[in-house]
């Protein structure tokens, strides 16, 4: 360094020679400085680089995939305690139960297989267990028991968790929500076959099949007023269907839905929301010819009906309206898991996910809504029976072999995929795929709809519609002022519209959101009126004008057109407000708003397109007035003096010339306004409804991308999905704005040159 | 002739120029709304009494301030259920202002003119502004003082208004004492507790430091309770009073005195009085804290958080955008690499905002705060101190946002001065640095004043990031206090911008709100366009020298 200020600066290379202290202390500071100064220069696209990788960063593990690690196999824990019919993990992923076809539950460690506690549910002697099944939802943990007696009994496994002495602490049990006694379902005494449950807080409801009849018995909790205890009052209906082939029922949670699958793949719904009377509402067949379903679960929410079949294929099906507005089991997407039969499906509980493990022992995780697969690990056993945990984070599967292999996964984020973002998706118990913005709901089995293409819409269309009112106005004012203003004026003039600029667009977005949006509503006539007056009364008072005395014309200088027009334009526009009311009633018979509405089917929201189209062009007209108006106004003198004087107008010369020769500056005035409309975020979340619809009507809302981020941000969990998909949306933006700024500024340094070189 | 006149270009040339005019009609527009709306919001307006009689009903008074007005045409009216007789041509309505929302339920109300039989201005009729349920209207009937009637009839006025300041007076001391002293206790005990905690961490947790800290806590709760005596006692004296009031309707109304800001009679004051008025409720509106879920009251904390969190940005943007341009300008050889630079200054400048706020959200308040609560404050855990939105983390957001107006006026300054003077100083010995610093800076530091307001101006309006960043619609503390250690870089504050974003669109009473929120705008449009003329100015001298020391 110190070399090149030798050579560059003599008189530094003496007082060096000198070997002063402080001369080498000076070049020191200078050198210091000058790497300082370089850094700081350096830092800004340190900065912009650090913007768009730290968004990167946050985006990158939404399109990660899953991982699952082998933590431990180990032997079936007290397997003479009999065949597992059904395997549960408490929410911690410490301890696992496992159900017996012999009425015995064995707790054990999940990690180690250790036996904690064995308990016998309390079957009376002479019956025998002929049926099991799992209520819904699974998070609850309740079971039922079918019995060959007619009688049922229902069980729930629980865990408390508590710190003695500082170390956590579950213990497992087994409660009884329906009473220790056995429930007689079948007074007959016939072997309940099939049987279904659902333990709700006041309701519930059993489904037993026995040899030829489907029965259903619901309990209503009805709380005295005198004393806690709550009397059951029982409900019986005997359902009109043949029981025979059926090989298993569900009740979904709501207690209004319950689906029969029998041996061929043919499935009945059922409406039992009157519990008295079941109504057979739909049949369908839902395995291909020559399949058998292997397995079946709802997914999270009970909104949709997972089919595993023998051919290795898991089918969603969704209760959804059809054409007719009526009802109908709708198959919204198929999973190829293998080639063998599906033996399992465990559905998640708190996402729309589901586990499954085929006949050779492949286990897999997919979610529904990404139809993304997340996992495929190899157990090669045969399963006995599998489950996922309550946060999906760990899976128990105990094989053929007599083996229980216990996995934690890491299985974050899987309710996106690109594809799931950008393309329709078909939502549960939605008529047709569709796209959908729905981050957020009060319920937890919500499905989330992450669908960016609405919001997307939004963006375009409010910079489509500021930019209808913007380009026009800026870009001809721009002319003006540049070309054709006096320069008097254009030293007022240049300043006062890039103030407009400056202005906060939160006041903007105010303004357009409380005033002007009541006011276009009610003079919605007016305005169109406005768009066409105006310029038609321009022209017409410049067609006039000419015919003006010439004494007065000369006393007035050239170029002080703007300033004679701003009462023409004043005049017309309160003209064309000033009739509105009567023309619409004149025209229209009421408001035009009602006459969209009722002749056309085009409805209106006060807060829509138009107003912001008025509002953010408003903000964007200083952006692109400024530049285009630079660009204009320093194209080179002699160009324009040279067409003049070969006998050209000035309105063709500016056509033939200034325009051309300017073209690039022009254009990079408009990607640059672009760029802010798209970005802008104040205007379009004070003056929309905010609603992520994508409809093309002016009169419509729209949320955009921007005001989606500034709604939703501040109330997503750190590193949630939502949290993500939203940064994801940032980014989105930002590569936008990042390619209409850079083409811009490209485009603005060429320009620089080639007028330098004019 | 006419195809002739369009050929000339001329009718282009007229549309051009409207072009322009729509456009300063638009600016000034706007302004003149934003100034008219927000300066007329505190002068006090007529209060009537209508007699009002709708068709088949019984007639009533109503007594309220004339806010709105609306025209519908008799078509329109039916189309929307009124009745309409063949003689009337249109429908004309009034918004009123009624107030007494713990008696009707609503402020406002909407009354037909035709139905009004009769309306008047009496003196008598008084405005109490309340610290809650919003004005009232109506008419004194007499002043009460621990439950006993000390004054009725027309004397009753006069008594309520000393009465009324002896109130206001007790109610100031009352919240001297709770927000300046029994805020101070509260956050030395907070500060002892998070020390305790510290040092339980650290395990000095011994003998001397628990007797150190309880002999604290025993001293501040002395004072606490000394305070909390105080406070009682003020709180019965001001209580003591209350005013017994007759709205519309006839039903009597008692307003406890600690509950009245202001009690007045617009329909008897004078110009003089209404200018007073006038100006009391101006200067109440900047140096009062909100009210009423801030649709009353003034803006204080959010003026204060806005200069607060712009003074901080200017102190962090300054020094990098300067660093830059001088980069830019005075060491880069202009190439490849100034070009790429002058593409990122172009795209930090066209990145959405909203975008800076996420970025900062992540990136600031997350990864940077998290650490330095892990590393620093690891006793306030769970409770985040810089692990959540707040100041510090607004200020270097919208510094970086700023940062390149700053970078591109400094720049444009530093263009300006004549090469002839950089020469001059290389050539008498000093190094570039002292060139720099002792030359060029100063000689372009108009040119960084320049973008420094004009970075302030942006930063001032900005919304969409702050809201993601630290910017809360009611602050109960400000940033700056009477507290060790004074500036509070952590706490989340009140900001203009938002101020109006929320009060105009997130406050339960929008209709009450709006005359604030144009005031607010107003405020914020005078402080920007301030900011900006006065960066145009000092860039128009600093242009006129140049050009003096070039000739």
């Amino acid at each position: 360094m110190s070399k090149i200020n030798l050579q560059t600066n003599p008189s530094l290379a003496s007082s060096l020679s000198s070997g002063g202290v402080h001369e080498r202390w000076r070049l020191i500071k200078d050198a210091a400085a000058r790497y300082g100064v370089i850094a700081g220069g350096l830092g800004i696209i340190f900065a912009i680089a650090l913007i768009f990788f730290y968004l990167l960063y946050v985006v990158y593990p939404l399109f990660m995939s899953a991982t699952a690690q082998s933590v431990n196999q180990y032997d079936v824990p007290e397997i003479a305690m009999g065949k597992t019919i059904l395997l549960g993990i408490e929410e911690q992923n410490e301890v696992a139960a496992r159900f017996t076809d012999t009425g015995q539950v064995v707790f054990f460690e999940i990690g180690t297989g250790k036996s904690i506690l064995t308990e016998a549910i309390k079957i009376p002697a002479g019956s025998t267990i002929v049926s099991f099944a799992q209520g819904s939802p699974v998070s609850e943990g309740a079971v039922i028991y079918g019995l060959s007696d007619g009688k049922a009994i229902i069980v729930k496994h629980q865990y408390k968790v508590t710190y003695p002495n500082n170390q956590k602490l579950i213990t497992p049990s087994l409660v009884y929500p329906m009473g220790e006694a056995p429930l007689v379902i079948n007074d007959a005494g016939a072997a309940l076959e099939k049987v279904a449950v659902i333990i709700g807080g006041n309701s519930s409801t059993i489904v037993a099949k026995t040899a030829e009849k489907i029965r259903l018995s619901h309990f209503e909790k009805e709380k005295s007023l005198f004393s806690d205890e709550a009397a059951l009052t029982r409900t019986d209906a005997v359902l009109n269907y043949s029981a025979t082939d059926v090989v298993e029922i569900l009740i979904d949670k709501d207690e209004h839905n319950m689906y029969l699958l029998n041996k061929t793949g043919q499935l009945g719904l059922f409406d039992i929301t009157d519990k008295t009377t079941p109504k057979l509402t739909y049949e369908q067949h839902i395995v291909e010819a020559g399949q058998t379903v292997t397995s079946t679960a709802f997914l999270n929410g009970d909104l949709s009906l997972m089919i595993g079949d023998s051919s290795g294929l898991v089918s969603q099906w969704s209760k959804v309206r059809d054409k007719l507005n009526q009802f109908a089991m709708q198959k919204i997407r198929v999973f190829k898991v293998s080639n063998k039969a599906v033996i399992t499906i465990n559905p998640e509980q708190r996402r729309k996910g589901f586990m499954t493990v085929d006949a050779d022992g492949v286990l897999g995780i997919y979610h529904s809504t990404s139809e993304r697969q997340m996992i495929q690990e190899n157990l090669s056993q045969g399963p006995v029976a599998a489950a996922i945990s309550p946060r999906a984070n760990a899976v128990l599967v105990q094989t053929d072999a007599g083996k229980m292999n216990y996995w934690t996964v890491d299985n974050k984020h899987p309710e996106v995929s690109l594809r799931s973002i950008w393309q329709e998706v078909w939502y549960e118990s939605y008529p047709k795929p569709d796209y959908i913005w729905q981050s957020s709901s009060a319920n937890s089995d919500f499905e989330p709809k992450y669908s960016l293409t609405p919001l997307v819409f939004g963006t375009l269309k409010a910079a489509f519609y500021a930019m209808l009112v913007a380009m026009p106005l800026a870009l001809m004012g721009a002319i003006y002022t540049a070309y054709f203003m006096t320069p008097k004026m254009r030293q007022y003039v240049k300043p006062t519209i890039e103030l407009m600029g400056a202005l906060p667009t939160v006041i903007l977005g105010f303004l357009a959101g409380l005033w002007l949006a009541p006011l276009i509503e009610e003079y919605l006539a007016g305005l169109f009126t406005l768009f066409m007056l105006v310029p038609l009364a321009v022209i017409l008072f410049a067609f006039v004008w000419q015919f003006c005395p010439k004494v007065i014309l000369q006393k007035l200088p050239e170029g002080f057109e703007a300033a004679i027009l701003v009462p023409i334009i004043i005049l017309s526009a309160w003209f064309a407000i000033s009739i509105s009311v009567p023309l619409e009633s004149y025209l229209f018979h009421g408001t035009l708003r009602d006459w969209f509405k009722n002749e056309l089917g085009i409805g209106y929201d006060q807060r829509n397109a138009l107003v912001v189209g008025i509002a953010m062009g408003f903000a964007v007209i200083p952006t692109i007035f400024s530049i285009a108006e630079d660009a204009i106004f320093s194209v080179p003198k002699h160009l324009t003096v040279g067409s003049l004087a070969l006998g050209a107008t000035t309105w063709q010369t500016m056509i033939n010339v200034v325009l051309l020769t300017a073209s690039p500056g022009i254009f990079s005035a408009v990607m640059i306004g672009l760029g802010r409309a798209v970005g802008e975020t104040m205007i379009v979340l004070m003056a929309t409804g905010n609603t992520p619809v994508m409809d093309l009507s002016i009169f419509q809302g729209l949320r955009t991308l921007a005001a989606n981020i500034a709604v939703e941000m501040p109330e997503s969990a750190v590193d949630s999905t939502h949290y993500r998909v939203l940064f994801l949306a940032a980014l989105v933006l930002f590569m936008f704005t990042f390619v209409f700024n850079t083409l811009a500024e490209i485009i603005r340094q060429r320009l620089r040159e080639k007028y330098s070189s004019l | 002739m006419i195809k002739l006149w369009f050929k000339s270009g001329a009718p282009w040339i007229w549309l051009n120029a409207a072009a322009v005019s729509i456009c300063m009609i638009m600016v000034v527009g706007v302004l003149g709304l934003v100034v008219v709306r927000g300066v007329g919001h505190f002068w006090p307006a007529q209060v009537t009494q209508y007699n009002y009689q709708e068709e088949g009903k019984e007639p009533q008074l109503i007594i309220g301030e004339k806010v709105d007005a609306s025209v519908t045409p008799s078509e329109m009216a039916k189309a929307t259920g009124h009745k309409m007789s063949p003689d009337e041509d249109t429908l004309v309505q009034y918004l009123i202002k009624v107030g007494n929302r713990d008696v009707t339920g609503s402020d406002f109300l909407w009354i037909e003119e035709r139905n009004i039989k009769q309306h008047a201005d009496p003196a008598d009729l008084i405005v109490v502004e309340r610290r809650e349920w919003g004005n009232f209207y109506g008419r004194l009937v007499e002043v009460k003082e621990a439950g006993k009637s000390i004054a009725t009839g027309p004397e009753a006025w006069t008594v309520l208004q000393s009465k009324i300041t002896e109130a206001l007076v007790i109610f100031k001391e009352i919240a001297h004492l709770e927000k300046k002293e029994i805020g101070a206790i509260n956050y030395g005990l907070e500060r002892l507790r998070l020390k305790q905690k510290k040092l339980q961490l650290e395990n000095h947790w011994d003998a001397t430091a628990q007797a150190q800290v309880s002999a604290e806590t025993a001293a501040y709760d002395v004072e606490y309770k000394k305070y909390q005596a105080q406070l009682g006692e003020l709180y019965q004296k001001i209580r003591r009073n209350s005013i017994v009031a007759e709205t519309e309707s006839g039903t009597k109304v008692k307003i406890p005195l600690n509950k009245v800001v202001r009690a007045f009679k617009p329909n008897e004051m004078s110009l003089m009085d209404k200018t007073v008025h006038y100006g009391v409720k101006v200067i109440e509106f900047l140096t009062d804290d909100p009210r009423e879920a801030n649709t009353e009251g003034g803006i204080f904390p959010a003026i204060f958080g806005t200069v607060m969190m712009v003074m901080m940005m200017s102190i962090i943007v300054t020094p990098f955008g300067v660093i830059a341009a001088v980069y830019l300008r005075e060491y880069a050889k202009q190439g490849f690499i100034t070009r790429l630079i002058r593409i990122a200054v172009n795209n930090l400048a066209g990145v959405p905002s909203v975008v800076y706020g996420v970025f900062g959200l992540g990136f600031f308040v997350y990864i940077l705060g998290g650490n330095i609560d892990q590393l620093f404050f690891p006793e306030s855990s769970p409770a985040p101190v810089y692990g959540t939105p707040g100041l510090l983390w607004a200020s270097i957001t919208l510094a970086l946002l700023t940062l390149p107006v700053v970078i591109v006026s400094t720049e444009e300054g530093l263009a300006r001065i004549p090469s002839s003077i950089r020469e001059g100083s290389l050539a008498l010995g000093a190094t570039k640095l002292e060139t720099l610093w002792l030359t060029v800076l100063p000689m372009a530091s108009p040119a960084m004043m320049t973008g420094l307001i004009l970075a302030v101006a942006r930063a001032a309006g900005e919304v969409a990031p702050l809201m993601l960043v630290g910017v809360v619609k009611l602050a109960p503390t400000l940033p700056l206090d009477g507290n060790f250690p004074f500036l509070h870089l952590d706490r989340k504050f009140m900001h203009l911008g938002f101020h109006i974003y929320d009060v105009g669109f997130q406050s339960p009473n929008v209709e009450a709100a709006r005359p604030l929120v144009y005031a607010t705008a107003l405020l914020l449009v005078l402080v920007i366009i301030g900011l900006n003329l006065a960066a145009i100015v000092i860039r128009n001298n600093l242009r006129e020298k140049y050009r003096a020391l070039e000739g």
